[in-house]
């Protein structure tokens, strides 16, 4: 990309970017005893008693990701990498600050969450489709370039217990990828099958790119962050470290 | 640019949850019956009668009812057994849905924390799966009613506005219950106890003549009794119930539907940090 030479995050031109987060808090909050029981909870309540433990797995982050970066998020385990793209994924609502997504949000995590293993390949097609907020109809007309893309033809009548892990992940990236996303949550995705598949899940990611996507990438693998981003957070215990170029990132996190 | 003006996501212009699970649910209408034949079709994957069981269960269950009543308490009517399967009809019906509707969701395989989804989905999908399980245990129903001569009515038209009540009542109830399973693990297996007694306190077994005024009066606080007497009136006497019945069962279930609605999408959003 030629106009690589952006402002810092965080500045004022933010205001149209892909990805924007406004002093963004995620808490957790777990009770201090475990109460598993109504009764001990409403006696506790009423004498004020119901103390928490609050985790925040996120504190005050500041960020914006401009449209067709590739944007990488390094850090330790526990430093708030998964709920950081599951905040941008809508799927929590953050406790404090803003989340500002433009465009469809294509969440390559966890994929397959929802697929059940008695149906066959077909019908989790269209349960992991409409689970990701597609039509039957959308599906329908996709359906065939999902299968294609999946290579999996042969066993797509046949239920998805009998697949291999590797087939299974092929099944869900080519569903998540489906239709063409403004952004792309990205979490270690890119350890789906073999060799040959990962290069065609990157060879998708990248024209994607090309359309303007966004890529959030999170990994714990820094050259590929190094190679493949320009930009790049650190995270760690919630907050940010770092930010800017990602091989400055990426060096100052190994470093550390 | 044409690609891009689709949707803007916005956690500061949310909005109110009361409204944005509504709004979600008809973008996600697809994914409800997804849900519905997903369990339709998981349920009994591997059993050897599969589906056939939908229409069995009410059957053997009858059939054991009434074993017991008319041996034991030597009930008049020859037929005790649609007597009870009209009203047990009705009332599986709730009770499935409500009861799926709380494990759906918090058993949902920490769906909710992994992708987006409107948190209702699971409980309108378990009356969905409920009205299919209905619907089908409506053929075994029809063929006991005409091999014991009784015919449907013309009345049976009407039996979609039951169907619709017990379905709003339905949904409303598995909403205000699962709102509280998501914090209380004991929930669940209260509302199971509270099931039973429930049932017992409704006439679906036994004719609310049976009772003594006094208990009648205070029975008839409970919204199930006019969900099951309009089923019973249509299906088995096979005339439309009083105006009072339907109107009573109307009010009760768009009540319930807004306040299960409200008491489960006011915390909709922590979910996600719970289950």
């Amino acid at each position: 990309m030629s106009e690589s030479m952006r402002a810092p995050v965080g500045q004022d031109q933010a205001e149209d970017a892909t990805i924007r987060l406004a002093s963004v808090s995620v808490r957790y909050r777990v009770p201090r005893e475990r109460m598993a029981s109504l009764k001990e909870y409403t006696i506790r309540w009423i004498q004020r008693r119901v103390q928490y433990v609050d985790f925040w797995a996120l504190e005050e982050i500041d960020l914006a990701v401009e449209r067709g970066e590739i944007f990488g998020v390094v850090g330790p385990n526990g430093a708030g990498k998964s709920t950081l793209l599951k905040t941008v994924a809508g799927v929590l609502h953050p406790t404090a600050g803003r989340v500002v997504v433009r465009g469809r949000v294509a969440p390559l995590l966890e994929l397959g969450a929802g697929f059940h293993p008695e149906l066959t390949g077909r019908e989790n097609v269209y349960l992991y489709g409409t689970l990701l907020g597609s039509t039957r109809r959308e599906l329908d007309g996709l359906f065939e370039s999902i299968v294609d893309f999946a290579e999996l033809w042969d066993f797509i009548d046949a239920p998805l217990r009998t697949y291999s892990t590797g087939m299974t992940a092929r099944l869900g990236f080519a569903v998540a990828t489906s239709r063409f996303a403004e952004v792309l949550l990205v979490d270690e995705v890119l350890a789906v099958g073999d060799t040959r598949f990962q290069e065609k899940c990157r060879r998708r990611m990248d024209s994607f790119r090309r359309l303007g996507a966004t890529i959030l990438f999170v990994s714990h693998d820094l050259p590929t962050i190094a190679a493949m981003c320009e930009r790049a957070v650190w995270l760690s215990g919630g907050r940010i470290q770092a930010t800017g170029n990602a091989r400055d990132v990426v060096g100052r996190y190994a470093a550390a | 640019m044409a690609l891009w003006d689709t949707e803007i996501y916005d956690s500061a212009r949310r909005p109110s949850p009361f409204v944005e699970e509504l709004l979600a649910l008809v973008k996600y209408r697809d994914l409800i019956v997804q849900l519905v034949s997903r369990s339709i079709k998981t349920r009994y994957k591997r059993s050897v009668l599969g589906v056939a069981w939908t229409m069995l269960s009410p059957l053997l269950t009858m059939l054991v009812l009434t074993l017991v009543f008319s041996t034991l308490f030597r009930y008049p009517s020859r037929d005790y057994a649609l007597y009870v399967l009209s009203a047990l009809l009705v009332w599986n019906f709730f009770a499935q849905s409500t009861l799926a509707a709380m494990n759906d969701l918090v058993w949902s395989g920490g769906l909710l924390g992994r992708i987006y989804v409107p948190k209702t989905v699971f409980a309108v999908s378990a009356v969905g799966t409920a009205m299919v399980n209905l619907l089908l245990a409506l053929v075994p129903y029809t063929l006991i009613a005409l091999a014991l001569g009784r015919a449907p009515r013309p009345a049976v038209l009407a039996l979609p506005l039951p169907v619709l009540f017990a379905a709003m009542f339905s949904v409303g109830v598995g909403l205000a219950f699962s709102a509280a399973a998501v914090y209380f693990a004991d929930v669940l297996p209260t509302y199971e106890v509270l099931l039973t007694a429930w049932m017992y306190l409704t006439p679906v077994i036994y004719p609310m003549e049976l009772l003594p005024p006094t208990v009648q009066g205070v029975l008839r606080f409970n919204p199930m009794y006019y969900l099951v007497e309009s089923f019973r009136s249509i299906l088995y006497e096979g005339r439309i119930p009083s105006g009072r019945t339907l109107g009573i069962g109307f009010a009760v279930s768009v009540a319930a539907l807004v306040l299960g609605w409200w008491v489960f999408t006011r915390k909709a959003r922590e979910y996600a940090y719970r289950v």
